[in-house]
């Protein structure tokens, strides 16, 4: 090839940390028009993409980079939406480094092409310019209902609706977008976003009942009753993981799940504009080093505390996105490592004032690969604090589960599905966190495609459509 | 939008609010709750419910009017919207025959205590309530109290109505003449703690429907955790009925209190834009 590549991807412009740190607004800012014109030139377009097979729904990639290069956006757009109806979120959160940019042949000698921005700029390119699909589908007089409204029961909704089912999403909460609009920060992933790409899907015929706990208001089986054919379950892993030490329920001590959901989806940040209250205090320390830990100390920093993160490996081995973990490090926050909280310690009112660690070390592999924990004998010390956040992790949402026991889960509490999604229930089928665990939103939306798929097949296999 | 159906007021500070919400009316067993969002900006809280209608889809409530948004739900007219409600929410109370069941109250806690009775009295219970209250002007509610149950005790604070003294020691006394087989206790922390003790000395059995801070009410923030017999557990959904031997009344009634500047702040700017 005779083209000169770039060696170097296009840099996305961010807010500055001194400033973000005293706003809630996004920090990557995104691509403008040249910049993305820049990066999608530094593509090969390769006969055998091999960054198609690293994006777990298979955008085809090199065909929306070129449709780029000729300035051809709503091309662009459609082509992303085949494969995925969520490319503003994705191309904003997704772990690329790990998927598909990760595959890119650039990244043998030179940097990979920056996929997710340009899915990101074609995204919001359109969203500006309200650019709306008119798809006339073909009602088949079926319906199917859809429990949970994060990435995976959004998806296949969208693709269900496009077969031409009609279809409804039932949600718990009172926002539609699952841990897109109560996990996931502000100023990584704009609420106005997710509100925008759940109105596309909307568009096609989807609609969502809010309000509607499935198992208490309605029950699996009075869904068949109401006359859904089919059910897909995408209820996420929600249920907060707690440390079991002793001091645990002082106040002031929330889990990463209360926190985000305080901050995120009732806006406490803005109280008392909005009416949930929410303890941010000087001092506050997050345990954990994951994406949940790192998102609670940004949005503790943005609120005003001295933050530290607590974990009890090194940095190395924290499961975060090593971008995040660099944003938060610019943000001031202070990573405590090899060190574990063994009890926490209140005043006389019952509100947390010190956290008593421990030391670790690293010791054997596990089975994970990573180093083993271990305590240092007689290395306690405290630390003072006025906030703690407990991000150590969610197990799947259990109430559907508890109130369904047809429904054969693992001892992990995920739900058992076959090959094609199904469950142990006829007719009803599941994907995303509730059956894999937490993972990504694009598993998630991979799972909720292929469950799309097998739904249409089984209701065609049993004579309903 | 749920609609405010009718509102009328109980008491200086407590109303009674009716609610087109059909498919918690539909669902909703005694003892469950409901979780309400006003609009746009406001919290999520937990509420009971006094009565249910299945066939028109009404659920009724008793408020008492403590904070920013209990007011502003009291203040509610006809025909207004409710932007948000959930449920039913938690287990339902346990009813079955446990011989004579003593229900105690206070004020509001009427409401919540009225379905449960009404059904511990269906499933062959002798069933006297105990309500407590400041005095005579907040005790309501009793004509429907009588209806469902064997007998009603009033105690207020200052004698105005009924004995003299708070509902637990009508409760003492109470027990000093007759035998009871399970004390249910709803209303503020310390009168259940008080109830739950004087059912264990008596050898009775304790329940208390414990009033912990909420937020999703569906098991996913961990904001209503509670220790009962030394473990977490999560008020919402493993609750919020729990053995009164067993729960740490003092951790819930701290836990109640985490955020008691927030909701002074709250109420003043509530109450200077009004
Ligand atoms: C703070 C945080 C940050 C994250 N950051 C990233 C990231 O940067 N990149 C990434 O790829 N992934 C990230 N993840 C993981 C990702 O968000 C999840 O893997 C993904 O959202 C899972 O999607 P889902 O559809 O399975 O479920 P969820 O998004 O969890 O949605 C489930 C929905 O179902 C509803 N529900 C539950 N039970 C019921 C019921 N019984 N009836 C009705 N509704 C019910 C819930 O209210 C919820 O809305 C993050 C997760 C968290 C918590
Ligand atoms: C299971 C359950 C059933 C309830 N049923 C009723 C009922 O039928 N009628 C009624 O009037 N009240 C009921 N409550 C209490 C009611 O939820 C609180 O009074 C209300 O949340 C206070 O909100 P506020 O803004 O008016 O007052 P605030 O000023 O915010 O708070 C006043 C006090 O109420 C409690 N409280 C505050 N926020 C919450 C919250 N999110 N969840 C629970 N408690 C909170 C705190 O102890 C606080 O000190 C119930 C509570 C629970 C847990
Ligand atoms: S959806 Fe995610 S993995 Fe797929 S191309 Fe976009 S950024 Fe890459
Ligand atoms: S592998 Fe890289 S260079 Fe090749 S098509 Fe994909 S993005 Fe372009
Ligand atoms: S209110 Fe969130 S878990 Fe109970």
């Amino acid at each position: 090839m005779s083209k000169k590549i770039l060696p170097k991807r296009v840099d996305m412009p961010e807010q500055r940390p001194k400033e973000r740190v005293k706003n809630f607004e996004e920090v990557a800012l995104g691509y403008s028009e040249t910049q993305a014109l820049k990066e999608a030139s530094r593509c090969l377009q390769c006969a055998k993409p091999r960054c198609v097979k690293g994006c777990p729904v298979r955008i085809n990639i090199p065909g929306f980079i070129k449709c780029i290069l000729n300035h051809d956006f709503k091309t662009a757009i459609k082509i992303i939406k085949k494969s995925n109806y969520l490319p503003a979120i994705c191309g904003r959160v997704c772990p690329q480094e790990l998927q598909c940019e990760k595959n890119c042949v650039l990244g043998r000698k030179y940097e990979p092409v920056a996929i997710g921005r340009l899915e990101r700029f074609v995204a919001d390119y359109n969203r500006s310019r309200e650019y709306k699909v008119k798809k006339k589908v073909k009602l088949n007089g079926k319906k199917v209902a859809i429990v949970g409204s994060g990435p995976s029961g959004l998806t296949a909704a969208a693709y269900l609706a496009s077969y031409g089912y009609k279809v409804t999403i039932f949600e718990a909460l009172h926002e539609p977008g699952g841990v897109l609009v109560y996990g996931i920060p502000e100023f990584r992933l704009p609420k106005e976003i997710v509100r925008k790409e759940i109105e596309y899907i909307k568009n096609l015929g989807v609609e969502i009942k809010l309000d509607v706990l499935v198992g208490k208001t309605l029950s699996l089986k009075e869904l068949f009753e109401m006359g859904y054919s089919a059910i897909f379950v995408g209820t996420g892993a929600g249920l907060p993981k707690f440390l079991n030490i002793p001091g645990e329920n002082l106040n002031n001590i929330y889990s990463g799940n209360e926190f985000l959901f305080r901050i995120n989806l009732m806006k406490s940040y803005k109280f008392p504009e909005y009416d949930t209250p929410i303890k941010i205090g000087k001092k506050l320390a997050v345990i954990g080093g994951g994406n949940v830990a790192i998102d609670c100390a940004r949005c503790a920093v943005r609120m005003g505390a001295e933050v530290s993160l607590i974990y009890r490996r090194t940095e190395k081995e924290m499961p975060a996105r090593s971008e995040e973990i660099e944003h938060a490090k610019d943000e001031g926050i202070k990573i405590f490592e090899l060190v574990s909280p063994i009890k926490f310690i209140g005043d006389e009112k019952g509100n947390v004032k010190k956290i008593m660690c421990v030391k670790m070390k690293l010791g054997e592999r596990d089975i994970s690969g990573r180093r083993k924990p271990e305590v240092i004998e007689g290395s306690e010390f405290t630390i003072d604090i006025d906030t703690v956040v407990i991000a150590i992790g969610q197990s799947p949402n259990p109430l559907l589960l508890e109130t369904t026991p047809e429904l054969r889960v693992t001892n992990a509490g995920t739900i058992i599905v076959d090959e094609n999604g199904e469950t142990s229930i006829r007719g009803v089928f599941a994907g995303g966190d509730i059956v894999t665990g937490t993972a990504t939103v694009i598993q998630a939306i991979g799972a909720g495609k292929k469950a799309a798929y097998a739904i249409h097949q089984y209701l065609r296999e049993v004579g309903d459509v | 939008m749920y609609k405010v159906v009718a509102n009328s007021e109980l008491a200086p500070g407590y109303k009674l609010v009716k609610i087109h919400a059909p498919l918690v009316a539909a669902k909703i067993q005694p003892g469950q709750f409901f979780v309400l969002r006003i609009d746009e900006k406001g919290e999520r809280i937990p509420m009971s419910i006094f009565e249910f209608d299945r066939k028109r889809g009404y659920i009724e409530t008793v408020v008492h009017e403590v904070g920013k948004t209990t007011k502003k739900l009291a203040s509610l007219e006809v025909g207004d919207g409710i932007m948000n409600i959930i449920g039913p929410l938690g287990k339902p109370s346990e009813i079955r025959r446990y011989g004579h069941v003593v229900c105690i109250c206070r004020e509001g806690t009427v409401g919540a205590i009225h379905p449960i009775a009404r059904s511990l009295k269906r499933a062959g219970n002798k069933v006297t309530i105990i309500v407590g209250a400041r005095s005579k002007e907040y005790v309501f509610l009793l004509d429907k109290l009588k209806k469902i149950s064997d007998e009603v005790i009033v105690a207020t604070d200052d004698g105005s109505m009924g004995r003299k003294g708070y509902a637990v020691s009508a409760l003492r006394d109470f027990l000093k003449s007759n035998k009871v087989d399970l004390i249910l206790s709803i209303g503020p922390t310390l009168l259940m703690k008080t109830a739950s003790k004087i059912a264990k000395e008596h050898g009775a059995k304790a329940i208390s429907s414990l009033g912990a801070i909420m937020l999703d009410g569906t098991g996913m923030c961990g904001a209503c955790r509670v220790t009962v017999g030394g473990e977490t557990k999560f008020a919402c959904v493993h609750g919020p009925e729990f053995d009164g031997y067993k729960v740490d009344f003092d951790e819930l009634k701290r836990r109640q209190k985490m955020y008691v500047e927030e909701e002074k702040i709250a109420l003043k700017e509530y109450e200077r834009l009004l």
